[in-house]
């Protein structure tokens, strides 16, 4: 765990260098004595660029795509579990473009434009994932023990479902409105507001926290919620609790970054190839290396074809989608 | 001196579904009594409640009517988690859905026993007690050399038996068990059968066991009970119920039966069609 804790600073670091302008280590430790006040405020043209780009730019950009891509990766973690369903997604499951519907509604009646749209939009996001997860839940209460592709179908037409809403809202408003939210529906980490990445944080660190309170119950609740009853846990609560908690992180991430796929089962998938299956370091790890994941995504989509960019939803599907294809056909035999 | 009873079921009925659908019962007025070290068998046909009675008595279903006491206390007034530190419960159907290895499915079973406050479960990491407790389950029931296999690779039989070591980890006074032999071939049988028999002599376990397996249930059971259609048909010892006329009226067919040529006790064959209609 120290190992990737490690991992990720230095990530970070590199992250922050790359980018149509390349920033080198130097620059960047002066842009840091500057901010804590060590080194004398600069007059120089090319420093002062280098503070607005690394300050202004790249570093709410570069933290957001680890809280966002820690969050994807834990609520992909959670879900998997609870479900007991090792492709679960929030993005595959429908659980996003619920989220993606709620916010679209909101800026369609106008309260994207409101004085508290930061902290309410994820509110919106979150009604719609609840949505979803709700649909997905009575589905896997009224039976058992679900297929696997039962569920995945299910979110299929969820998806579906939710993405033509979202098109029908996208084709009513105005072109530029609309444009602006179709780059957004695709996941992008296009630097935010610094309020947005706040009150992001805040619903991230709460959901998180909640999260990993429960870390111990989480490797229980796979066997089933009858075993896991008779292991002494109150399911019913766990499982409302732990749904809930899932589509609000969910909804807080989509009403800034939009529609991120496949990072949430990518990841967690890859660790428990690498370190097993206990909860208890599976969540934690996945979260780290969620974080570096779409962390890297967004720099290689900042940068490949810079100046311009791509969207990061584009690269997570591009490397998420074939890995899926992989594991259905691979796997196969296991997960039916 | 009487034995001390573990487990007392007064009235009893049970059914599946929601308030606003009303599901035939599946448990009928069930009236039980489970002493102290003794190894129940409950049978019956297909349907008639067994599996549900079994998940009563570990709290995991609810009844909508009558009362079970454990150790004198009403299950109800007992939380979930009290009930696990006393009672350990296999399910039949385990199939694993993520790779654990066996030695973290066997340490699950301390999970009741770990400390926790409301709102914080905690990580909850495995003690040097807890290792102890489960390396012995493990030993016990023989899955000690499959510790750091994955779940996932294991046959039908070190399934079951990884399960039992993780109900054993529990440390319970009471063992539920519902089919523990099913699917299984006959050395693998044999061998559950006897670990669960010394279990029950040299730490004084009460077993709980469901099975359609009558031979089983005569051979190893002191006592059995016999629902039929959710009511208790029958209880009493192998003897007393494992008899012609009792199995005619709950199976609705005709079996042999005549004395186990090791233990005397009754071994049931099922005739040819021949045979009944001669």
């Amino acid at each position: 765990m120290g190992i990737l804790l490690t991992l990720t600073i230095a990530l970070t670091f590199v992250c922050l260098q790359l980018g149509t302008r390349y920033v080198s280590i130097g620059e960047m430790g002066s842009t840091l004595g500057r901010v804590l006040g060590l080194l004398p405020v600069s007059g120089n043209e090319t420093d002062m660029t280098t503070d607005a780009i690394l300050l202004h730019l790249r570093l709410p950009r570069v933290l957001l795509g680890l809280i966002v891509g820690s969050s994807l990766a834990s609520v992909g973690v959670i879900l998997q579990a609870l479900l007991r369903n090792p492709l679960a997604d929030p993005y595959v499951l429908g659980v996003s473009s619920g989220s993606a519907l709620g916010v679209s509604l909101a800026v369609l009646f106008g309260i994207g434009t409101m004085a508290w749209a930061i902290p309410a939009l994820p509110i919106c996001g979150f009604v719609g994932g609840l949505v979803a997860l709700f649909v997905l839940y009575r589905m896997s209460a009224t039976s058992d023990r679900l297929p696997v592709h039962s569920v995945l179908l299910a979110g299929v037409i969820l998806n579906a479902i939710f993405s033509a809403l979202i098109m029908f809202i996208t084709s009513i408003m105005e072109p530029n409105r609309a444009f602006s939210m179709m780059a957004w529906l695709m996941g992008s980490l296009v630097a935010p507001v610094d309020q947005s990445l706040l009150a992001l944080s805040a619903y991230l660190a709460v959901c998180l926290g909640l999260f990993f309170s429960k870390v111990g119950v989480l490797n229980l609740m796979t066997l089933g919620e009858e075993p896991a009853r008779s292991l002494g846990i109150d399911t019913e609560r766990t499982k409302r609790n732990l749904l809930i908690t899932a589509a609000l992180a969910t909804g807080a991430v989509v009403s800034v970054s939009g529609m991120i796929g496949f990072t949430g089962m990518v990841v967690p998938h890859a660790m428990r190839l690498l370190i097993g299956a206990d909860h208890r370091l599976l969540l934690p790890s996945s979260a780290l290396v969620g974080g570096m994941f779409l962390m890297t995504a967004d720099t290689f989509a900042r940068s490949v074809f810079a100046p311009s960019e791509l969207p990061v939803g584009v690269m997570t599907a591009l490397v998420g989608g074939p890995f899926f294809v992989y594991l259905l056909m691979w796997r196969k035999d296991r997960l039916s | 001196m009487a034995a001390q009873t573990v487990y007392e079921v007064r009235s009893l009925f049970f059914r599946y579904g929601s308030a606003r659908k009303e599901h035939p019962w599946v448990v009928r007025d069930v009236n039980l009594r489970v002493d102290r070290g003794e190894m129940l068998g409950i049978v019956g046909p297909n349907g008639s409640g067994k599996t549900s009675l079994l998940k009563l008595l570990a709290k995991i279903l609810r009844q909508q009517e009558g009362e079970i006491t454990l150790f004198g206390q009403s299950l109800e007034t007992v939380t979930q988690n009290e009930v696990a530190r006393q009672v350990a419960f296999v399910p039949q159907d385990n199939q694993p859905t993520f790779a654990f290895s066996v030695a973290e499915t066997v340490l699950m079973g301390r999970f009741p026993h770990r400390p926790r406050s409301r709102w914080d479960y905690g990580f909850g990491w495995d003690s040097r007690e807890d290792w102890a407790i489960a390396r012995q389950a493990m030993i016990t029931m023989d899955v000690w050399h499959l510790a750091e296999r994955s779940v996932m690779d294991l046959s039908g039989g070190e399934r079951q038996r990884t399960v039992i070591a993780r109900a054993l980890t529990q440390t319970p006074t009471v063992l539920l068990l519902d089919e523990p032999t099913a699917f299984l071939d006959l050395q693998h049988q044999l061998e559950i059968c006897s670990v669960l028999r010394s279990l029950k002599e040299h730490r004084g376990l009460t077993i709980v066991i469901v099975s359609h397996d009558l031979n089983i249930a005569s051979q190893y059971c002191d006592r059995i009970a016999v629902l039929k259609e959710g009511t208790m048909f029958a209880m009493g010892s192998p003897r007393e119920v494992i008899r012609q006329d009792v199995l005619q009226a709950v199976y609705g067919c005709s079996v042999l039966v005549d004395a186990h040529p090791e233990s005397g006790l009754p071994r049931i064959t099922l005739p040819r069609e021949g045979v009944r209609s001669r």
